[in-house]
């Protein structure tokens, strides 16, 4: 079971995310489940949202504590959450922000997973140039999918094209699109150095 | 058709496939999701002939659907927390007028203080109002419950209330098996109401009973329930057969007759308990779950049976008698009397909170140790009760609990989402 927990603020998509990705890896025949920490959500608080994959069939209902992805829509809950409690650091972690993590000052945290298995990529500037709104969560999926291989593109794009009409997913899916492109370059020119 | 999709659209597409014909909704967190996926059904046209009425309370919804069921119509509705408190007095009437109404209970507990996230507070809090009163453990079976639910109400003219975990189930985006408009026309046949309301052929419903009539008449509707049990059974059995799942019965044992330790349970924690037993067995323990899929009719027998071989029975529930315990503690102590089994009662989820895999590991291994106390309250912050109960006793004026206790853990407001 892969599971994958996702923090972020109101507004950002975490939610959606979560469902994106549980709808992608159910398009691709897994198991999936997914579903948001519950509160009175609202515009800027903090937020979490879960998913699990697997290829059988899955019971357990309580929320993901030890993720095995962890994607941070929002770098400034560095300082509200602590959002890496109980992450498996054989695992990854996606955090959207422009900075490394020794910028972010999160090395010591980053310095336990294996190399390449920690990704920063600027979702928001990348949001803003393809959807013109400051909504990271369909880029980062797109990275989630180059990082971790558990769901693909094609499968993400079907779970947009279900969930939003044609004109929020056309964009989106683009923007899915660039935030893999990215990351596979990226993983792909490490791996020729 | 495998579909991944929310609790709550699962079983709003569930209940338009079994046809109703009046659906009065007012809404309220956590089933909200249900009753408006409803309307667009209605308003769309993929469900005909359905009369949805968007009403100005729970107690008008209720009694809404006493009059739309006593006229012969298939009626549904749904609610949850203080909606089911606000319409209690309709709700006993429903049942006490043997009309086969069939409502969805998105599980949440009841304040003060307020709160909207998930337990059993409002469940029970009906838990004698002479409802049938099923609890699911999925979405596949809340869908699939949903649909028996139709069919058993309809057999014994008695209402029925399908319990699902709110925001755990609700809320919950999983896998779900959607059967065709054949499969459950095939299963639930049209409505014909056993007692209606007609101008052709007049009888009134809900005559005053006094002292010479009333003990028959009440015993006549635990007879009923108990009636039910056969049927249940029987029916998910049938459903079986169609739907080719097994759904729905008064009880499901995941290993009950042959382990010594055994946790009952009603509910989506059933799938959390899972796969902790699927990790104890493997190491060799004997752990299993007894889960309570009808808690009304009460199949005390079935439970003692399926507990037969248990040394120990930890008795899970995510709600209590104030000034008494745990209800459902008490009610299988009642059914196991003549069972040599030492029951231990655990209260926890309450209010939302989190039931993890590692706390139920740990009563688990207490209960292994024989350390196990009668009652324990699951991951009860006893640093934060002590510090309460120590401010009251030193003087009156220590102030409202529920505001100090959020002061001393630091949560700064009570809508605080993490």
């Amino acid at each position: 079971m892969f599971q994958v927990r996702i923090h972020g603020r109101g507004g950002q998509g975490v939610v959606s995310a979560s469902e994106l990705l549980s709808v992608a890896a159910f398009e691709e025949g897994k198991f999936s489940q997914s579903f948001p920490s519950f509160g009175s959500e609202r515009m800027g608080a903090p937020v979490q949202a879960f998913a699990r994959i697997s290829d059988q069939r899955i019971t357990s209902r309580e929320p993901v504590m030890e993720p095995d992805m962890l994607i941070i829509q929002d770098p400034t809950l560095f300082n509200a959450v602590n959002v890496f409690e109980g992450a498996n650091t054989d695992g990854y972690l996606l955090i959207n922000s422009a900075k490394t993590p020794e910028q972010l000052g999160i090395e010591e945290m980053t310095n336990k997973y294996p190399p390449n298995h920690v990704i920063t990529l600027p979702a928001t500037e990348l949001a803003l140039k393809y959807i013109k709104q400051p909504k990271p969560n369909t880029v980062l999926l797109g990275a989630f999918a180059a990082l971790s291989h558990m769901v693909h593109i094609p499968a993400l794009e079907k779970a947009i094209l279900e969930k939003f009409p044609k004109r929020i997913a056309d964009p989106n899916i683009i923007a899915t699109k660039a935030g893999y492109n990215l990351i596979k370059q990226k993983l792909e020119q490490v791996q020729e150095a | 058709m495998l579909r991944q999709i929310s609790g709550s659209i699962a079983v709003a597409e569930a209940i338009a496939l079994c046809r109703p014909e009046v659906v009065p909704c007012y809404p309220i967190t956590p089933q909200t999701h249900i009753v408006e996926h409803i309307s667009t059904l209605v308003k769309s046209g993929q469900l005909k002939n359905c009369s949805y009425e968007n009403v100005e309370s729970e107690f008008a919804s209720m009694s809404f659907c006493i009059g739309a069921s006593a006229a012969g119509s298939r009626t549904y509705t749904a609610t949850a927390s203080q909606g089911i408190l606000f319409m209690m007095e309709a709700v006993y009437n429903a049942s006490g007028l043997s009309l086969p109404i069939v409502m969805t209970l998105g599980n949440r507990a009841i304040g003060a203080p307020i709160n909207i996230w998930n337990d059993h507070s409002d469940a029970m809090s009906v838990r004698d109002a002479g409802w049938i009163q099923l609890f699911v453990e999925s979405n596949q079976q809340a869908l699939d419950v949903h649909i028996q639910a139709f069919k058993l109400a309809e057999a014994l003219s008695l209402p029925v209330m399908v319990n699902m975990d709110g925001f755990i189930l609700t809320h919950a985006i999983t896998r779900v098996d959607m059967p065709t408009q054949e499969q459950v026309d095939q299963f639930l046949p049209p409505f014909v109401a056993r007692q209606k309301l007609d101008t052709d052929a007049p009888l009134s419903i809900g005559a005053m009973v006094g002292p010479d009539a009333f003990t028959e008449v009440r015993y006549l509707a635990h007879h009923k329930q108990k009636e039910a049990l056969a049927i249940i059974e029987q029916q998910a059995a049938e459903f079986q057969e169609i739907f080719g799942r097994d759904s729905g019965g008064l009880i499901k044992s995941y290993y009950a007759e042959q382990s010594e330790i055994v946790f009952v349970a009603m509910g989506s924690v059933v799938g959390t308990m899972q796969e902790l037993v699927e990790e104890l067995r493997a190491e060799g323990h004997s752990v299993g779950i007894l889960s309570l899929r009808s808690f009304r009719p009460f199949p005390g027998n079935a439970i003692s049976k399926a507990l037969s071989n248990a040394k120990q029975a930890i008795i899970f529930e995510k709600s209590f008698a104030v000034g008494m315990g745990g209800v459902l503690a008490s009610e299988i102590h009642m059914a196991t009397v003549s069972n040599d089994l030492k029951i231990s009662s655990v209260i926890g989820g309450l209010g939302g909170r989190t039931i993890t895999k590692k706390s139920l590991g740990k009563i688990v291994e207490c209960a292994m140790h024989g350390e196990l106390d009668k009652e324990v309250f699951l991951d009860l912050e006893g640093t934060t009760v002590v510090k309460e109960l120590r401010r009251q006793q030193e003087g009156q004026s220590s102030g409202p609990v529920a505001e100090n206790i959020l002061r001393d853990m630091g949560v700064v407001s009570a809508s605080k989402t993490l």
